[in-house]
Order: structure tokens, then C-alpha cells, then sequence
């Protein structure tokens, strides 16, 4: 058969991955509903955190979506919905697609005019076999870590406690720090423009981009904002008893912050 | 009684949960195999020897951390689905906290850890669906997905989520925020080589951190 990266078949293909993955998270769905039940937890907790996932996770779904059809360029459609469905993000894929091209002796901008069979399997496989490790390493210790971790609760319940809100404090706080990577733009650049040498995620051919000095700040005020609105919600549920408002407060708030973006990046975060 | 039930139920998560991954892993790796035979196409062995020596020793090592740091916060059924769906820290996991929290439960409470699988779940179904979605509809979606305007909000998602997650946990935990918020700070604004690629690394530093400074104030009974 002749190669397309865009070939009917591979369609039909990674349809059916997703499926089986589709799949997993039903049986996972019904299996914990039907505990839920089982135990007598109260449904109307159930249904709202139902919607409230679906609700939230809207806005995430569509920036992969975009993810997709930036590494499509180069790999096609079929390759990036299958990755980004399973496991992957922009950065890795990017990063494994265009190591994988330059082991081949070429490079990934070069997949956009025309890619062989050989090619396309390769980078299939170095991205498969590199992003793998939690999907065997979960079912290798999952069990016995999370035994582990019952009895080390049972030894000391208030420490467990503590341990337990350290790790969800410890991923937020490398994202606070992350939010600020760029503020130092601030002091470094030159004439107000700091120049920045990016690699097109598509492609892989690098470009140097003049951001202006005030662009790092761009992320500190959606920050800023996202957090504020939540204060708000907090007023609103506190004052005047609008605990649905508790419900939607995350993905409200996320979706105020990404519009605020726009205007904040109009407004400081201008390119040459 | 009811730990024995507790007990069985967990017992059947990992159960149902291995042989998922398992399958999983296999139909994965069946992929570029099938692709190969139907284009009569082997592997170009060297690009594939340099591109894994390349690519998977790093995302091994990171892999392995993220397995350790994120099970105890996705609970087990959380932690199958998470690490074959991905997304985690940008997507299940803050999907996951967001539903524990409005719930007022612990992930380690036989309760939690169902509304945080059912959370998890229903996002990497929402989040499958709308990808096949996009790419059925890639013609039509591509001129406004990709739409300069629309661009800084979808560039943003990341501090407009974490701003109002974050808000949400460091409020309650301020005293164990302080001096890891403080570290990050510092390190993402005055080390040049931390960029925006680096975060997936720095959050087990975080955690690694953040567990030292508050298990010395728990020994100093501040907190």
C-alpha cells in the first residue's frame, strides 16, 4: 500500500487505540458509580462532580486540540490525535518527533514536504517507547505504595495529613514559580525587546523572536486575576450563600483568566 | 466490616486497573508495529537506537518521579487513567483536587478516592471526545482555533488555572506554602536556564521541598 501520513487506514488505526482507552475510562467511570452506590454515597455529590469535571476540563481539551493541529505540519492528523489522546503533551511529542527525525539524519521541518514509511514508524515508535514508563510502572507499584502509604497513615494520622496537603502545595508552588519565569525580561532586556530563540513545535526550525521587556508579566497578571476572581467567588459563597457558584468556581475563574489574557497581552506582551 | 469491604473494593481497583494498563501498553506498541506491516516499512534502526538514546532516558527519569509524586494525590483508580490518558499535572490532576476539594474529602477515604476516579474519568472522556471531535472538524476549526487573537488565552491556560487552584490550596495551607512558594520564586526568576519546558521537572523538586520544611514544622509543633 502506498504511504500517506494521512492515510485512511491510519485513521481507522489509532480510532481504534482510542477506543480501547475510551473504554478504560467508562469501566472506570461505572466501576467507581457503582461502589458509590454501593456505600450509599449521595448522588447529588456524584452528578455534580460529574459536571463540574466535564465543565472544567472544556478549555484544557480544546488548547490539545490546538496542539493537534500545530504537530499535524509534520506528523499528519492521525499520529498527534492518537499521542495527545494517549498519554502526550505539545512539548514531549515535539521534542521525541524531532529527535527521532534527527537519528534518521533529517529533521522534522522536513517532514512537512514529504515522509516515508520508514520515517513515520520510527518516530512512531521512539515516541511510544519513550513516554511509557507510567503505564507499566503504575500497575508494577501502585498497589504496594498506596498499602504503604495506609499504614504509614495509621502510624501518624496527622502527619499523614500534612504529608498529603505538602504534595498538592509542592506541584502548585513549582507552578506559581513557573508563572514568573519570565518576569526577568524586565531587567534583561535591551532597548525594552528581549530576544528569545524559539523552535517551531511543528517543524522544529528554530527562530529568534523579540518579546517585549514587559511580556513576563503577562502570565503574573492572568495569575493575578484567575486568583482574585476566585476571592471572589469565595465572598459570594460566604456573603451570600451561592454555594453553586463553589461548584463552578475553577473552570469560571480559568476561563475569565484566559479572556483577561488577551487584552493583558495586547497591552504588555507585543512582539517585534 | 467495612475495611474488609473497603479492602476488597481497593484490591479490585488494582486488579481491574492492571490488566487495563497492561492492555493498553499492548495495543500501543501493536500501533507502529501494524502501521509497519501494512507498509511493508521496518524501523530505521539507527534513527530508532539514537532516537530513544536521545528521548526516553530523560522522560524515563521524569516518568518514574511523576509515578512516586502524583499516585498518593490521584488516588489508584485516578493513577491508572491518569498515566494512560496524560495531561496530569495540567489537566486530571488539578480536575481531580478541584472535585476533592468541593466534596471535602481525602483521596486516602474509600469516598475520595471514588469521586476523584469519577472526575478523572469523566475528563479524559470529555477530553477524548473533543479531540476526535477536533479532528473530524480540523477544516472548519482550524481558521478559528488557530486565530492570532485567540492565541495569548490559549498560550495562558496554565496561570489562569493555576492562579485560581492555587489560590484555592494555599489559602488553607499558608503556612506550608511560604518558604516552597518562596524557592520557586526565586528559582524561576533568577535562574535563566528554568524556562517554561522546565516546570514538569521542578514540581517533584517542589514536592521533595515542600515535605522537608513541613515535616521540620511539624516536629517544631508549628503547624
Amino acid at each position: 500500500m502506498e504511504f500517506s501520513k494521512n492515510a485512511p487506514i491510519l485513521f481507522v488505526l489509532v480510532g481504534i487505540v482510542i477506543a480501547v482507552v475510551l473504554a478504560q475510562s467508562v469501566y472506570f467511570l461505572v466501576k467507581s458509580l457503582r461502589r458509590a452506590k454501593a456505600i450509599g454515597m449521595d448522588k447529588a455529590l456524584l452528578r455534580k462532580t460529574i459536571v463540574t469535571a466535564a465543565i472544567f476540563t472544556v478549555a484544557p481539551a480544546v488548547s490539545i486540540v490546538i496542539t493537534v493541529i500545530a504537530l499535524s505540519q509534520s506528523l499528519g492528523i492521525a499520529l498527534p490525535w492518537l499521542r495527545l489522546s494517549v498519554v502526550g503533551s505539545l512539548s514531549y511529542e515535539a521534542i521525541a518527533a524531532a529527535n527521532a527525525a534527527n537519528g534518521m539524519g533529517t529533521t522534522l521541518a522536513s517532514f512537512v514536504e514529504s515522509m516515508t514509511a520508514t520515517q513515520y514508524v520510527t518516530v512512531t515508535w521512539v515516541m511510544t517507547i519513550s513516554i511509557m514508563v507510567g503505564i507499566w510502572l503504575v500497575p508494577v507499584i501502585a498497589k504496594k505504595y498506596q498499602k504503604g502509604l495506609v499504614s504509614f497513615e495509621n502510624k501518624d494520622k496527622k502527619w499523614s495529613d500534612i504529608l498529603q496537603n505538602s504534595l498538592f502545595i509542592g506541584m502548585i508552588s513549582a507552578f506559581v514559580g513557573f508563572v514568573f519565569c519570565d518576569v526577568g525580561r524586565l531587567w534583561s532586556s535591551e532597548d525594552g525587546w528581549f530576544a528569545v530563540v524559539e523552535k517551531d513545535a511543528a517543524t522544529g526550525i528554530e527562530e529568534t523572536v523579540y518579546y517585549a521587556s514587559t511580556s513576563g508579566l503577562v502570565p503574573v497578571l492572568v495569575m493575578a486575576s484567575s486568583a482574585l476572581l476566585m476571592c471572589l467567588c469565595g465572598v459570594l459563597i460566604k456573603k451570600l450563600k451561592w454555594r453553586w457558584v463553589n461548584d463552578y468556581a475553577l473552570p469560571i475563574c480559568m476561563i475569565a483568566g484566559m479572556a483577561l489574557a488577551i487584552p493583558f497581552t495586547a497591552w504588555l506582551g507585543g512582539t517585534l | 466490616m467495612k475495611n474488609n469491604k473497603n479492602y476488597s473494593y481497593m484490591d479490585s481497583v488494582h486488579r481491574d486497573g492492571r490488566i487495563w494498563n497492561i492492555a493498553v501498553m499492548i495495543v500501543l506498541l501493536l500501533f507502529p508495529l501494524v502501521v509497519g506491516f501494512i507498509f511493508s516499512a521496518a524501523p530505521d534502526w539507527l534513527g530508532l537506537g539514537l532516537g530513544l538514546a536521545y528521548t526516553a532516558p530523560m522522560y524515563w527519569a521524569v516518568g518514574i518521579v511523576e509515578v512516586i509524586t502524583f499516585i498518593p494525590m490521584l488516588g489508584a483508580g485516578g493513577s491508572y487513567l491518569s498515566f494512560v490518558t496524560g495531561n496530569i499535572s495540567n489537566l486530571k490532576l488539578p480536575c481531580a483536587i478541584n472535585a476533592l476539594e468541593n466534596a471535602k474529602l481525602d483521596v486516602k477515604s474509600e469516598e475520595g478516592e471514588i469521586i476523584s476516579t469519577v472526575a478523572i474519568a469523566v475528563s479524559s472522556i470529555v477530553t477524548t471526545v473533543i479531540i476526535a471531535l477536533g479532528v473530524l472538524l480540523i477544516a472548519p476549526l482550524d481558521p478559528i482555533l488557530s486565530n492570532p487573537v485567540l492565541a495569548p488565552a490559549f498560550d495562558q491556560m496554565l496561570p489562569a488555572l493555576f492562579g485560581a487552584l492555587g489560590v484555592a490550596l494555599i489559602s488553607k495551607n499558608w503556612k506550608l506554602a511560604i518558604a516552597p512558594v518562596a524557592l520557586m520564586l526565586v528559582l524561576f526568576i533568577f535562574v535563566p536556564a528554568l524556562d517554561s519546558s522546565s516546570v514538569g521537572i521542578m514540581v517533584p523538586v517542589g514536592v521533595v521541598f515542600t515535605i522537608a520544611v513541613s515535616r521540620f514544622l511539624y516536629k517544631k509543633g508549628l503547624i
